[in-house]
């Protein structure tokens, strides 16, 4: 059988500078993933790879039988493949609930004529639309709900903006959620929050989640596995334990030790 | 006591001199003189001067007032003072440039140069004493209107507003003079006469006009306050009735318009409304999709000649449709060229779709002149003979009964871009016009949705050529110029994009008056610049802006908003547990 994800030495380059250099990874169904590797390792090009947003120079990308290379973005996120943005992108100028709706575009099919002569099948859909967007902003408990529906989202706090983007995300009805940083910004209480929420994410609502992350309390406390890259290559895999003793880990983050340095 | 601070008030006397002086000079005064606000008394031009005045007169005597309390602290009677002493001084200011202008004009024959420096300009700006003493004229008299606005800006707001309203609503309803005599005298030449001359309102008449406004004016606006005062507590039920009826009036008052003003202006209606019918369909795509189309006039002439193809008699595919037969294939030719242009283009951003887009309307033109085509097109003879449209079979021949086709087709595009609003396809155009990247990460085609809107865009323009062509009963492809998209597009901008009374208002001012007013056709082009240079300064969102748009706006002026930059979002930088 299929691996659930799986990317096959990936390669990509911006001119002489490889981003990506042969990048193998494989996960399964169910698990939570953290990539992590020093600035300008490569994580974010890698999700960039994933999404369609770049095409990789060689290699391939599976996803649950589908070959990813070539697709556009929202092919990909049509097939169940969802993601946020380092630096928060919201629709700023849409309500907090048109956000999420619009994250529900693909689990819809009214076009035109049905938006003109709003038949019973519109009705329902928009219906149905607007409830899973509800049902979403309900998963981060009162934070999002109630009179935020209708605030635009320009209003909200940076925290709950990546609550936002997360929960816009989750409405695409995905498989697999890739998160960019998702605690980045966010003060010791909200990231500890952000940690539950993204384990909750997994045993509440079945998400498969690969995300990026510098904050190591995150990393330690809710991945299964973690990926260690350093210039576009990956240098270590395993559980948190493992990896923090890595010799090329401790390379990549604290520099080598040179021995007549003293 | 200094009077340093009514410095300040030289600058705005600058600035009005200087645009006084330019109107002047270009031609602009003389060329408006010829039709007055009140007969015989007051011309549109000494309007425009004395506008002028009157707001210098206002914006000096505020910063004199400012400066003052800067200077010397709050001091109620110093204010008053500073206030008039500004404003005087502004107005004097401006009134120089005119004067000097006056003087010089006596002493050299300005004319080999400035060719519009004529006897009669001077005899304008002077009131008939074109001698070298007349400079004191308009010296004085911008000195004292100037100080007349300065005095506007002592009054209690609510007061200065209703005083401003009514002298701007009392302008607006000389300059349409024209149309109210035509209307009036539907109900007898001779009492037209008395209210209205072919030049402007009669003494009698602006008297019954001012007292008239002024009254209408004072209603609304105590109606206004005492909402304000206390909100409407009744139930949505009857708050819904209510605005039904007002809708149901204002749509009943559309219906007996053309009646009521005549033959010339329902002309002038109609044209407005193959505007207004184009300035909707702009709306999606520019508005709703985001995407800059600067050859939208493309497609009002794919309509216009295929309508006029399908149902001429003197044309070579001789088809000889009816109008309503021809009309689906006229709507699916333009959403298919729609299609056409837009496939090649969409994948352009900004700037560059703009240069594209006003490429591909003028290449529609050339197309319609070209010897290749001429066999079908009619090279530059254009198509001819043109039949009216017939409904039930009522020929619509007059310009009043054509006014309801337009009016029809303006309802429906209306009824479409308000059911998309709220929809999954509006809501996947907004996305795509806050963060194209963001929305196709979404899962929105970005592709199919710019086409769409291009051809729905398309296709309302087919519907506006279609009238277009029945109007004229002839095509030409000289009516098909680059300054139709400007103004369609300028009409969107100053009425605010995504706003439908926006468009409305849009369309009357730059449409409507300059076909009513033919001097305004001169500096329309002008006027058009000021206007867009205005709005993109201090109201980017238009006149009557719609919600979003004018949030998007003014992003960086909301406190709130501080987070949405990217350069702002600190990165947590690794942490050191990691070592251990």
């Amino acid at each position: 059988m299929a691996a659930f994800f799986e990317s096959k030495e990936l390669v990509k380059k911006f001119g002489g500078l490889t981003a990506v250099n042969r990048f193998d990874l494989k996960i399964e169904e169910g698990e939570i993933v953290s990539l992590i590797g020093p600035n300008g390792a490569g994580k974010t090009t890698i999700f960039n790879l994933v999404t369609g947003f770049y095409s990789p120079d060689e290699g391939a990308i599976y996803f649950r039988g589908h070959d990813l290379v070539g697709m556009s973005p929202h092919q990909i996120t049509g097939l169940g493949i969802a993601r946020t943005f380092q630096t928060v992108r919201l629709f700023l100028n849409m309500t907090v609930l048109e956000n999420v709706m619009v994250g529900q575009h693909t689990r819809g099919s009214s076009g035109v004529f049905g938006a003109i002569f709003r038949p019973p099948s519109y009705r329902a859909e928009e219906a149905r639309i607007r409830e899973r967007a509800e049902a979403q902003l309900g998963f981060f408990g009162t934070r999002l709900t109630g009179y935020r529906h209708d605030q635009p989202a320009f209003m909200l706090s940076y925290a709950n903006r990546r609550r936002l983007e997360i929960a816009r995300a989750m409405a695409t009805e995905a498989k697999l959620l890739l998160l960019d940083e998702p605690t980045a910004g966010m003060n010791p209480r909200e990231t500890q929050e952000m940690t539950e929420l993204i384990g909750r994410l997994r045993d509440e609502r079945g998400f498969t989640i690969l995300f990026i992350e510098h904050d190591m309390r995150v990393v330690k406390g809710v991945s299964d596995r973690v990926v260690v890259i350093d210039y576009g290559r990956q240098i270590a895999e395993g559980t948190y334990a493992e990896v923090s003793q890595d010799e090329h880990v401790l390379e990549a983050y604290l520099g080598r030790k040179t021995k007549d340095a003293a | 006591m200094t009077l340093d601070h009514l410095k300040s008030s030289l600058k705005p006397g600058f600035y009005a001199g200087i645009v006084a002086l330019f109107i002047s000079v270009i031609g602009m005064i003389e060329t408006f003189s010829n039709r007055d606000i009140i007969h015989g008394v007051f011309s549109i031009s000494h309007t425009f001067l004395v506008i002028i005045a009157l707001i210098t007169g206002y914006f000096s005597a505020t910063r004199a007032q400012r400066a003052g309390i800067r200077q010397h602290g709050i001091d109620r009677r110093a204010e008053v003072v500073n206030a008039i002493a500004g404003s005087l001084i502004a107005g004097f200011v401006m009134g120089l440039f005119l004067a000097v202008l006056v003087v010089v004009a006596n002493l050299i024959n300005l004319r080999p140069v400035f060719v519009n420096v004529t006897p009669k300009l001077i005899d304008l700006l002077t009131f008939g004493r074109p001698s070298l003493a007349g400079s004191i004229v308009p010296l004085s008299m911008f000195t004292i209107v100037s100080g007349l606005g300065g005095a506007l800006s002592l009054f209690r707001s609510d007061i200065r507003r209703l005083i401003v309203t009514s002298l701007l609503w009392f302008a607006f309803a000389g300059l349409i003079s024209e149309v109210i005599r035509l209307s009036l005298s539907r109900l007898g030449v001779n009492v037209a006469r008395k209210f209205v001359t072919t030049r402007g309102l009669t003494p009698l008449g602006a008297a019954v006009m001012l007292a008239l406004i002024f009254a209408i004016v004072y209603a609304s606006q105590r109606l206004r306050d005492r909402q304000r005062r206390q909100p409407d507590q009744s139930s949505p039920a009857r708050k819904r009735a209510v605005r039904f009826r007002s809708w149901g009036l204002i749509f009943v008052l559309l219906l007996v318009l053309p009646w009521v003003v005549g033959r010339v202006p329902s002309d002038v209606l109609v044209l407005v409304g193959i505007y207004v019918l184009m300035g909707f369909g702009l709306n999606i795509v520019v508005g709703k999709a985001g995407l800059l189309d600067l050859g939208y006039v493309a497609f009002f002439a794919v309509g216009a000649y295929s309508t006029a193809i399908l149902t001429s008699a003197d044309q070579l595919p001789n088809i000889q449709l009816s109008f309503w037969a021809a009309l689906p294939f006229v709507i699916g030719i333009t959403g298919l060229a729609g299609l056409l242009i837009g496939a090649p283009v969409l994948r352009m951003r900004g700037d560059y779709l703009a240069i594209v887009t006003l490429g591909f309307g003028e290449i529609a033109r050339f197309l319609a002149l070209s010897d290749w085509f001429s066999p079908v097109l009619g090279g530059a003879q254009g198509v001819v003979k043109i039949p009216n449209v017939v409904i039930a079979g009522i020929e619509l021949a007059d310009p009043e009964e054509l006014y309801y086709l337009i009016m029809f087709f303006c309802l429906i595009t209306l009824f479409i871009s308000w059911r998309l609003e709220g929809s999954r396809v509006g809501r996947a155009w907004v996305a795509m016009r806050e963060d194209e990247q963001v929305a196709e990460s979404m899962g929105i085609n970005t592709i199919y949705y710019k086409m769409l809107a291009f051809a729905m865009g398309a296709m309302i323009a087919s519907l506006g050529g279609a009238v277009f062509a029945v109007k004229l009963n002839t095509v030409f492809p000289f009516s098909f110029s680059v300054n139709v998209s400007i103004t369609v597009l300028s009409l969107i901008i100053i009425g605010g994009i995504g706003s439908i009374p926006g468009v409305l208002v849009g369309a009357f001012a730059l449409v409507g008056l300059p076909e009513l007013l033919r001097e305004f056709d001169e500096y329309r082009l002008l006027l058009y610049g000021v206007a867009i240079i205005y709005m993109m300064i201090v109201r980017p969102e238009g006149l009557l802006p719609s919600v979003r748009r004018g949030r998007e706006l003014h992003e960086d002026e909301m406190a709130q908003d501080a987070w949405g930059k990217p350069a702002e979002v600190i990165p947590v930088p690794a942490n050191p547990e990691l070592s251990g």
